[in-house]
């Protein structure tokens, strides 16, 4: 009995969102058919389909006001204050500069020696449809059944009990990350950002008001997968004329759904696939566009502008450092590796300079993991990126390298009101390092997401223990 | 021409010229987990060690490198890897570590394989890893082959020590080779070495067993070098209770010489560890759950084994071994970095710096060859920018017995083409 009791809340809860979402769409329903009693000059609108039918149900955990004093700080915009201080409350930052006007008895850390950065942000992860342990029955990263899977979503495959989620708050410092399908496919299906917090539901950790993203994916793994197969595309003519196919019929879709919405009439067959395409073409949702040459990146932003979309991202972009120029022309970000290479010929051009390159050619650069592992130690991949840039002569100060870390990824995620930086009023997804995040010696000792302390090294009670870690080995352990 | 000429000679004499220097001024690390010695001098004379310390004096007549204060320190020893085997994993055509239709398997040896152009060497010595222990990959069967051991120098004597060792897979990837459970590995395993002893013991009378025999004589002659201890056997080994059976089985075979690899669960067996002398290479930073055989894994694990007196190094097995033995170092400072986090385990700098330079090659056998600055070693010596462990410090001056080293790189050219991404008055294809 005791055990329903919460299955039946949720169950209540997703029934009244349900409902409510019913209600919204009768309404709109509901007036037209009012003023189609007037004069009929007036089309009437369809009903539009849900935007948001699984919305997240995050809700920030309660913190305390919170100031930190005598801290360094990399704001995450390329701004960075010695000795400085910062405070947050009511889960927003409330003031950060050399010194801030805090109210009595507010909680204060002394950061002496330590650094105050944004929470760090994985645009590229597979926890949750990758997790560990890596067994077959848990393996949901990819639909590799068709070439075009833009109808499936990642939030329906992501558990949230994997194990990673934590590793990556404590070790890592990540406060935010996208959840990718993987890249058997063109089009691999819709991606989804989450907070870093434990929830018993996938809804329970998206990131309020993120928009979707699409995954998309160039080169050798779609034309492997499917060539292997025995069928279209098993070669890279194959994967852009699969791409610019499915294009077509979707501005096709786009353009029957649009009428329909605005003028009423018989409403389009519904495609669940066609609706994240659509989304794309109107804006609404972000290619993330795996791609590691950089001939294939060019043809893919004339694709773009043969269809009328714009690319976020292109993801892994070994090669972006060779066309940081056009990439800036396109307004696109590459989310990159610090010294992956060599492990698919795709990647073999792959340098270690590719970050600064990027940076220094004016384009939109970040860091990304792709990989359990690596998402503990984004802050280190920056700091070898950064070191071989300033070997090959570029100057970039450490401040503005925290800008691959946090508000770039958030830019590149149409998140950037709401998190990526420290400045008043945004998200407090803050981390609290020991020493210079951009030195191997350094860990987190504290994380917050929205003002919540998550993660404290000198807490064992703040430190995250998924569902199926409990009862096992090494329980609770110091990770 | 005549550069070309000189060039050639001296490729073609580096095997045996190995050079002498002397390098001043160092932070000296040995890499035997004693302190870095400020004021250091390391004198290699003829591609060996002859003298590493404070108070050495420099031999007249040998060149001599004023390092200025810096880092010098052996050359990092990968502990696992495939470097030289593989250029490119994905493109088969390059990937020798695996064979999935030969009938042979422990007898494989990797050896002759190795490339010494293959570009991960090139990228590797440039950041001061000297030698590596190289691995061949398991192919339906638990035993993968005999590996060796390579340095990284720029000459075509790549491999320094061919059939060092024989690898295999146990736990979750050996009971699949061995067809679906750990029993039936085990069960292959000590047939093998039964086998081998029979093979040792009448070679021409081995296949008169007829039918019972399976395991051919190429695999039984390779596995005589493991039963009797002549050869260490390297075995990927993650669970606690797996490594508990394999410790068991020196019981029935006591010459065998056990070292684990990977051993992400090490910690909750370490005293066992110890006492049965079994050096682990371990993956330093695994902590996650990523298989049933590796629950309890935690970056404190090489830690908490070298604190119950287990000799443990670092490897990569499973971690983009075929190119990336870099990363060990930022591996290493990563378990510094724990001493400072509560309830954890790491390792000192000094243990840390000797987990990627002496304990790897004293796991392997070779800790009187290679790993450290003691005298009588090869002549692997780096000179680092800043401290070795930090990210943002790079090797400078890399020598391998002796030679002073190229720092050149596929990886290096691609940078100097691209610095300005556009192309200038020809295309960039003009540009080298």
């Amino acid at each position: 009995m005791q055990m329903k009791m919460p299955g039946g809340q949720i169950a209540l809860g997703a029934l009244a969102a349900a409902l409510a979402l019913a209600g919204c769409a009768t309404d709109g329903a509901a007036r037209p058919k009012a003023e189609a009693a007037a004069p009929a000059s007036k089309p009437t609108p369809g009903k539009a389909y849900s935007r948001d039918p699984y919305p997240s149900t995050y809700k920030p955990y309660p913190g305390v006001p919170t100031l930190v004093t005598n801290v360094t700080i990399y704001d995450g915009e390329g701004g960075k204050i010695e000795r400085g201080q910062a405070l947050f409350a009511d889960g927003k930052i409330v003031a950060v500069g050399q010194t801030v006007n805090a109210p009595a008895g507010v909680t204060t850390i002394d950061g002496t020696g330590k650094y105050l950065t944004p929470g760090i942000i994985d645009i590229h992860s597979h926890l949750g449809d990758y997790p560990s342990p890596g067994v077959q029955a848990n393996s949901d990263g990819n639909e590799a059944t068709g070439p075009v899977t833009a109808d499936v979503w990642a939030e329906h495959s992501v558990w949230p009990q994997d194990p990673g989620f934590s590793r990556a708050l404590a070790n890592g410092g990540v406060t935010t990350l996208q959840i990718l399908p993987g890249s058997a496919n063109l089009f691999g299906g819709r991606s989804v950002v989450l907070k870093n917090v434990y929830a018993r539901t996938v809804q329970g950790m998206k990131f309020p008001g993120a928009p979707y993203g699409l995954k998309m994916a160039c080169g050798e793994n779609p034309k492997r997968v499917y060539g292997s197969k025995g069928r279209q595309p098993s070669t890279r003519m194959g994967n852009i004329a699969v791409d610019r196919a499915t294009w077509a019929r979707a501005a096709d879709y786009k353009r029957r759904w649009d009428k329909y919405e605005k003028d009423g009439g018989d409403p389009p067959a519904r495609d669940i696939a066609m609706d994240t395409l659509r989304g794309v073409l109107a804006g609404e949702i972000l290619v993330q566009n795996h791609c590691y040459r950089a001939d294939e990146m060019a043809i893919v932003l004339d694709m773009a502008k043969e269809f009328g979309y714009h690319v976020s991202t292109f993801h892994h972009a070994v090669e972006a450092y060779k066309i940081g120029d056009l990439l800036k022309a396109n307004g696109t970000c590459a989310a990159v590796w610090a010294d992956w290479w060599g492990f698919k010929m795709e990647s073999y051009d792959a340098i270690s300079e590719n970050l600064p390159l990027l940076e220094n050619a004016g384009a939109c650069a970040m860091i990304h993991s792709d990989d359990a592992n690596g998402i503990q130690r984004l802050n280190q991949e920056v700091a070898k990126a950064l070191a071989a840039g300033r070997r090959a002569g570029m100057q970039i100060s450490d401040a503005q390298a925290w800008t691959w870390l946090t508000i770039n990824p958030a830019k590149a995620l149409g998140i950037a009101d709401k998190t990526g930086s420290l400045k008043a009023g945004k998200m407090a997804d803050i981390v609290l390092w020991n020493n210079d995040p951009f030195s191997v010696y350094s860990r987190p000792e504290k994380v917050w997401v929205d003002g919540a302390l998550l993660y404290d090294a000198n807490d064992p009670k703040r430190r995250p223990v998924s569902d199926f870690e409990l009862g096992q080995p090494g329980s609770g352990d110091v990770k | 021409m005549k550069r070309l000429l000189l060039l050639t000679a001296a490729f073609l004499a580096s095997p045996v010229a190995a050079q002498s220097v002397a390098i001043t001024n160092a932070r000296l690390v040995i890499g035997d987990g004693s302190a870095p010695i400020d004021g250091g001098t390391v004198v290699v004379r003829d591609g060996k060690i002859v003298a590493a310390g404070k108070a050495v004096a420099v031999p007249a007549g040998i060149e001599t490198v004023d390092a200025g204060g810096r880092y010098v320190t052996p050359g990092i020893v990968a502990g696992f890897t495939r470097m030289g085997i593989i250029e490119v994993d994905g493109v088969d055509e390059t990937n020798d570590a695996g064979a999935n239709n030969s009938p042979f398997h422990a007898g494989i040896d990797i050896a002759p394989a190795v490339n010494p152009r293959t570009s991960s060497i090139a990228l590797n010595r440039a950041e001061g890893i000297t030698r590596a222990v190289v691995a061949p990959t398991t192919r339906g069967s638990i035993f993968a082959g005999q590996g060796a051991i390579i340095d990284l120098g720029a000459d075509s004597n790549t491999v320094s020590t061919p059939r060092a060792f024989q690898f295999m897979e146990y736990g979750e990837s050996g009971a699949s080779a061995a067809g679906g459970s750990r029993p039936a590995a085990l069960t292959a395993f000590r047939d093998a070495l039964k086998s081998a002893q029979a093979f040792a013991r009448a070679p021409g009378a081995y296949l008169d067993q007829g039918r019972d025999v399976l395991v051919n004589r190429v695999d039984a002659a390779a596995l005589g070098a493991v039963v009797t201890g002549r050869v260490p056997l390297l075995i990927h080994v993650e669970r606690a209770s797996d490594m508990r059976a394999l410790i068991a089985l020196k019981q029935d075979f006591p010459a065998l010489r056990m070292v684990f690899v990977g051993a992400s669960e090490g910690w909750m067996v370490a005293s066992e560890l110890a006492a049965a002398k079994v050096p682990v290479i371990a993956s330093a930073l695994n902590d996650l759950p990523e298989a049933f055989e590796s629950l309890a894994a935690t970056q404190s694990n090489v830690g908490r084994m070298k604190a119950a007196g287990v000799v443990v190094g670092l490897g990569t097995i499973n971690d983009n071994e075929a190119r990336q033995a870099r990363l060990e170092k930022q591996y290493a400072g990563n378990l510094v970095a724990l001493r400072h986090v509560p309830g954890a385990t790491g390792l000192s700098w000094d243990q840390a710096f000797a987990a990627i330079s002496s304990v790897p090659a004293e796991a392997v056998g070779l800790s009187g060859e290679i790993g450290s600055l003691r005298p009588g070693r090869r002549g692997d010596v780096v000179i680092w920018d800043g401290d070795p462990l930090e990210l943002s410090s790079a090797a400078i001056g890399v020598y391998v017995d002796g030679v002073k080293q190229p720092l050149g790189t596929r990886q290096s050219e691609l940078l100097k083409r691209y610095r300005q991404p556009q192309e200038g008055a020809l295309p960039k294809a003009y540009e080298r």
